[in-house]
């Protein structure tokens, strides 16, 4: 199990290759990559900044990784997570899950995604020429951890 | 003890951390504490409905004790993902 928190850009295909050949046992990986949006209509994000609160934040990622090792059976997570500054189209963050079957990869990988959004301590703003705003939580997120 | 601010709670209050002698025994009783300081601070704690805390880097409620405790930080609701 790997959780790296960081501010450098990071691949995602060779993180998903370099991931699987590490599984011995696994018949399923996933891997989800988030990845900054430009705002709507016509654009103009300058930059996100992501603010994190280090120490808290690893913590908070090794106990979701946890819970979801309890739930599933998992061979192997893996979380990246960026901090700082980065632009439309860059890759903020990844999850990827093995497991013996794909269910449990599938559902794993969607429970360490609804909880990151709203349970690990990040804060996300976006700037324009205009200025910056902090990017609000939105309901369904927190709503989307009561089904599991 | 210290506090900690993150994201607009930062902003509002104007620093990220700080050290604070208190005798507050709930976080609620710290909060009180901090808004009677300046008008940042009651800004910055004026809606406790869009504020979150964490007690020693756990996340926590606005009436848990803060005996022993070495960190509380406030911070609005996560946007991580």
């Amino acid at each position: 199990m790997a959780i790296r928190v960081q501010e450098q850009p990071f691949d995602p295909g060779g993180e998903a290759n370099a991931f699987a050949d590490a599984q011995d046992d696994a018949g399923a990986v996933v891997t989800f990559t988030g990845i900054v949006r430009d705002l709507p209509e016509g654009g103009g994000l300058d930059r996100m900044v992501i603010e994190h609160y280090p120490g808290m934040t690893e913590k908070a990622l090794d106990q979701i990784a946890a819970d979801a090792r309890a739930r599933w059976e998992l061979a192997d997570v893996l979380i990246i997570h960026r901090y700082g500054e980065m632009r439309a189209g860059e890759r903020i963050m990844m999850v990827a899950t093995a497991a013996r079957h794909r269910k449990h990869a599938f559902e794993a990988a969607e429970f360490l995604m609804d909880y990151l959004k709203s349970r690990a301590p990040f804060w996300k703003k976006e700037h324009t020429t205009d200025g910056g705003v902090w990017v609000a939580a939105r309901d369904e997120d927190e709503d989307a951890l009561s089904r599991w | 003890m210290d506090v900690l601010y993150f994201a607009w709670v930062r902003e509002r209050i104007g620093l990220p951390r700080e050290q604070v002698q208190t005798q507050a025994r709930t976080v609620h009783d710290l909060v009180a504490e901090l808004r009677a300081r300046e008008e940042r601070y009651a800004v910055a704690f004026s809606d406790l409905s869009a504020l979150r805390v964490a007690v020693d880097q756990e996340l926590a409620d606005f009436d848990a004790p803060l005996d022993g405790v070495r960190e509380v930080a406030f911070f609005p609701p996560m946007t991580g993902g």
